[in-house]
């Protein structure tokens, strides 16, 4: 392979100057520019779905409810599980931090395949334009899953309008896949062989599997019910011989690897930070790397633990319960793995480590909490309440929302080049801690006690517990805003930031922050495996 | 190997390393038209497992022939690009243009006998499913027959739509030939849509006898 070398005038213009004109921004081909873009529209959909939850959690502050209609709300949640999920959780860290850093973690110039990247960001946001505009004429008030017959035959909203929304934007998620797999494969810079690769590039290709092999048959299954809402006639429609319930098993087939398109890449940004704040290799480096292989195959053969209590054979649910149990070992392997990274480690607790510790906790309950549901017995009890609504907030929120702002934190001044006040990013991942604690715990016991998700009112036995919850909202919401306020203000007024300003070890942290266009002055050559941090006794105290 | 033959984009090494990954991607995008499709198929099948009678009665509607022809000239379609690859392969770029030519010749052929032809046929026999007008309706086996065209329909049309953006892809390839593009050392477009090209067919093949053959007799 030869090794290209980039003109040394064009290198000294970084990403960001390059071109100032709009359309160079709109029509750009450059991986950082369409991270920027990225992250610039996963943002807004965030605080969209974040309003949403808030009015739902105002509704729930009494027992008959604020709100009201009980069809308002059932709007109202569906528009946040459906922005949420779609517009956020399932992008948010392959878009955004992925597009930037995955190209410079391999010492490429940039992803194979540049266009196709600009291309799933205006399906994104086609996608996204389709979806608010369904929301603005009035909403959905299916649930996220739009289960038939509800959503064929039962209601009044904007069911098709809807769906054509998440099949566009699944166009932009297997494009992002297809890419981030071409690219690991083929566009290595010369000594990266597989295992000198950062765990975040392991953790995005899994997350690419699941994307490229699963969206598709989301895609076919919305399109059938698209078909059977526009014509009131279609396979899931039991009146002429089709079936519901295989609605439940194609779109938890998709689903249910979506969690993992959900987590995986928060593992790995997880994986990042911790070696780096706590000046140690990472410990167990190929079975973190293999975990998250096992992690999207297993992934692929569980989604029946979301039908227990749907008539399925006892057989089937039996074997759906094991294989859940088993997609739980990896995901508990890598924690026993970070924690040994940290063990004896000379820790820095800067806000990305916050985050990072904040993950590793809230994902464990997530994680465990996993097992009650999996369990067919306690299933019974738990299912359709707010344990549920608890257990995966606890993965979604307190794992995959938590790593992203650690990830957020942590390439800040690679991708903007300037440092984030490092006081104000410390409050605010404790801030968000604590709040996401007082926002979802109390959901545990709610959903113990038997109070159903998805609903309008509820006795007034139940009051206490969602008014903490409600309150605790008001603490996330509060650490949500504060990132956006002081990020903003590092943008214009934040230090400038050096080219590796925690020491770490990635190829990303050897060139200028921001990065030149074309990213690397001459094409590197790896000869070390990634995370190679000298033992911590002979680190010195640069606090 | 050397860079110095052909051009490539500034993020690939060489030529070849950007050909090769070219394929990686159609071979990756093909992979995730599999699963769309495969979801399609599997709802088909299970559909029909719980529907005999009203699935073989709709199947025997069908215009055999209409489907018989039409494999015949999407194969033979697929065999003229194919021949036009070839000919790429040793800098003929006129042969490859004409070879686009009667591919896309014989794949508007398909889409006239499908979609001119047979749904129109369809429609006059009222086997579009939605309404009470549909063929089959009071029968026994209506439900069946009704599910049975709900695929038929959305199958042939999203082949349809695929063999759509095929003759754009091979038509888009006609004219770079036309301007002399290729070469013995630049034929990778001409393979991927070629790719895309027999992957429709593949399509079809299955489509082929899940609709007119089972259940017929
Ligand atoms: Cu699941």
């Amino acid at each position: 392979m030869s090794t290209t070398v980039v003109e040394a005038a064009e290198l000294e213009k970084s990403y960001l100057v390059d071109k100032s004109t709009v359309a160079s921004w709109l029509l750009t081909t450059d991986h950082k520019r369409i991270a920027i873009l990225y992250l610039g529209s996963i943002t807004f959909f965030f605080f969209i779905g974040g309003i949403a939850a808030a009015a739902v959690r105002l509704n729930l502050l009494v027992p008959e409810g604020l709100i009201p209609s009980a069809e308002t709300y059932n709007r109202l949640f569906t528009t946040h599980g459906v922005i949420m999920v779609w517009f956020f959780l399932v992008p948010a860290v392959p878009v955004s931090l992925g597009n930037f850093v995955v190209p410079l973690m391999l010492g490429a110039r940039d992803l194979a395949f540049p266009k196709l990247n600009l291309i799933s960001w205006y399906l994104f946001i086609i996608g996204g334009i389709i979806e608010l505009y369904a929301l603005f004429i009035g909403g959905v008030d299916t649930g996220w899953t739009f289960y038939p017959p509800m959503s064929t035959s039962f209601n009044q909203s904007h069911v098709v309008l809807a769906v054509i929304g998440v099949f566009v934007s699944g166009f932009s998620s297997i494009a992002t896949g297809l890419n981030f797999i071409v690219t690991i494969h083929r566009l290595r810079a010369p000594g990266m062989t597989w295992y000198k690769m950062p765990i975040f590039l392991w953790s995005l290709y899994s997350t690419s599997v699941i994307l490229v092999l699963a969206t598709p048959v989301l895609a076919i299954t919305l399109l059938l019910l698209g078909f059977e809402r526009i014509f009131r006639i279609g396979v899931f429609d039991p009146a002429i011989g089709g079936d519901p319930i295989l609605f439940q098993h194609m779109f938890w087939f998709y689903s249910h690897p979506a969690v993992y398109i959900m987590i995986l890449p928060g593992f790995g940004v997880i994986s990042e930070i911790i070696p780096v704040f706590c000046r140690r290799r990472l410990f167990g480096y190929k079975f973190v790397a293999w975990c998250s292989v096992s992690i999207a195959v297993i992934s692929f053969f569980v989604w029946g633990h979301h039908m227990f209590v749907s008539g399925q054979s006892l057989y089937a649910s039996v074997v759906f319960s094991l294989l859940s149990y088993a997609v739980a070992v990896p995901s508990a392997i890598k924690v026993f793995n970070w924690i040994g990274t940290m063990h004896k480690g000379f820790i820095r607790f800067d806000a990305p480590m916050l985050y990072a510790l904040g993950f590793v906790g809230l994902f464990t309950i997530g994680g465990l909490t996993g097992l009650f549901v999996a369990a067919l017995a306690a299933d019974v009890h738990l299912t359709q309440t707010y344990f549920v609504v608890a257990h995966f907030h606890y993965v979604m929120v307190g794992g995959m929302v938590t790593a992203f702002f650690g990830g957020l934190h942590y390439w800040w001044p690679k991708i903007t080049g300037r440092m984030y006040p490092e006081m104000w990013g410390r409050a605010a991942a404790l801030i968000i801690f604590i709040g996401f604690n007082v926002t979802f715990a109390p959901q545990f016991l709610l959903g113990y006690l038997g109070m159903p998700r998805r609903y309008h009112s509820y006795p007034p036995d139940f009051q206490v517990l969602n008014v903490l919850s409600s309150a605790g909202a008001t603490i996330l919401a509060a650490g949500y805003l504060l990132p956006l306020g002081y990020l903003t203000w590092s943008l214009f007024r934040g230090e400038r930031a050096p080219a590796n300003p925690w020491g770490a070890t990635g190829l990303e942290w050897q060139t200028p922050s921001p990065p030149p266009a074309k990213n690397f002055a001459t094409t590197p050559v790896v000869t070390e495996p990634p995370y190679t941090f000298p033992p911590p006794e002979l680190v010195q105290n640069r606090v | 190997m050397s860079d110095t033959y052909a051009p490539h984009e500034f993020q690939y090494s060489s030529a070849e390393h950007q050909a090769g990954t070219a394929l990686a991607g159609m071979w990756l995008f093909l992979a995730t038209e599999v699963l769309f499709f495969g979801g399609l198929f599997l709802t088909w099948i299970y559909a029909r497992s719980q529907n005999l009678a009203g699935f073989d009665a709709g199947a025997r509607e069908t215009e055999l022939w209409i489907g018989t022809l039409n494999t015949g000239i999407l194969l033979t379609s697929s065999f003229v690009y194919s021949t036009g690859l070839a000919f790429a392969r040793v800098g003929n770029n006129r042969r490859l243009m004409q070879c686009c030519f009667a591919a896309i010749g014989l794949g508007l052929a398909f889409l006239a006998l499908k979609f001119g032809l047979e749904w129109s046929g369809d429609f006059d026999k009222h086997l579009w499913p939605v309404g009470p007008d549909f063929k089959f309706a009071g029968e026994p086996t209506e439900g069946g027959a009704r599910l049975f065209y709900v695929f038929y329909f959305i199958g042939t049309g999203l082949h349809g739509v695929h063999m759509v953006g095929g003759i754009v892809l091979v038509a888009m390839i006609a004219w770079r030939a036309r301007r002399r593009e290729f070469s013995p050392l630049y034929v990778t477009p001409v393979e991927v849509v070629g790719m895309y090209w027999s992957f429709v067919d593949i399509i079809w093949i299955i489509l082929y006898p899940l609709i007119y053959l089972i259940g017929r007799s």
